[in-house]
């Protein structure tokens, strides 16, 4: 089970890596998310597989799509296989992969090579979660529901049709064709 | 499953991310990128959840994804503005902040 949803989710960061079509590349996210939360699942996080289906793959790649349908998904040329940035970025991820698998194959934590104690049937639940999430972790659940506002906001601000100050005051009309 | 195993998977999808944020030049497909990275960290923090047995590192998966949802947001917001701007999709040739 593990094997096949490993393969899965490398399959789909690899579509989204080198798919022209950014259309595509979010169809190929989605496959990669949904093998993600398998992957949860196998480790006992069964609230948070259920929120990366429902939230993850269902509402934000919907907003993709949306901004891919919106500014038309043009195919683009890879960045010029002579260019610099081109033939190092590969290589600097391919080291770095290098890097973090000495790192975790060598590490001193004698717990990387077990399966994990035992834990109870509510591990990982939408209880357990929220218990903690609203107990312990109350300051950073605070300050995640502020930012979640800001970003809201700043989104509107930010992808608003201006045509200077006097009639985005004016309130232009916002069902015109643009 | 041995915990490392997920944790080898989650340094394998954290590299093609990067690997996508240096050689793509779409914005758009940058910023799908990015959710790549994001996504390995959640898979390497749950991971090591289940090898302690608590929970917290859950709570810190959640947070990620929220922190993940925002930044989507403000980049497509941006990205969305660029469009109406008639300004090139291209990262490579938006290389100034003025608007």
């Amino acid at each position: 089970m593990f094997f096949v949803a490993a393969v899965l989710a490398l399959a789909g960061a690899l579509g989204v890596v080198r798919l022209r079509n950014p259309f595509y590349s979010v169809l190929a996210l989605v496959a990669h998310l949904v093998a993600l939360a398998t992957l949860f699942l196998l480790l006992r996080a069964q609230f948070l597989a259920a929120a990366q289906v429902v939230v993850y793959a269902g509402a934000v790649m919907v907003l993709y799509v949306f901004v891919v349908a919106y500014i038309g998904g043009q195919e683009e040329p890879m960045r010029g296989e002579g260019g610099l940035i081109g033939s190092f970025g590969p290589l600097f991820a391919a080291a770095l992969g290098i890097e973090l698998c000495i790192a975790i194959l060598g590490t001193g934590l004698d717990a990387v090579d077990s399966r994990g104690p035992d834990v109870g049937a509510g591990f990982g639940s939408p209880a357990q979660v929220g218990a903690l999430l609203l107990q312990k972790f109350l300051v950073p659940f605070e300050a995640a529901s502020y930012l979640l506002l800001v970003a809201a906001v700043g989104a509107v601000v930010l992808a608003r049709r201006r045509r200077g100050l006097e009639e985005s005051e004016a309130r232009s009309p916002v069902g015109e064709a643009g | 499953m041995d915990v490392a195993w997920f944790l080898v998977l989650s340094a394998f999808i954290f590299c093609i991310g990067i690997a996508g944020v240096l050689t793509r030049r779409n914005p758009l497909v940058v910023l799908l990128c990015l959710e790549l990275m994001l996504n390995a960290g959640n898979l390497a923090l749950i991971a090591f959840a289940r090898m302690h047995g608590g929970a917290a590192g859950q709570v810190f998966a959640l947070i990620v994804m929220v922190i993940a949802a925002c930044e989507v947001v403000v980049g497509l917001g941006i990205i969305v503005a660029l469009y109406r701007h008639r300004l090139p999709i291209d990262v490579d040739e938006l290389s100034e902040l003025r608007g």
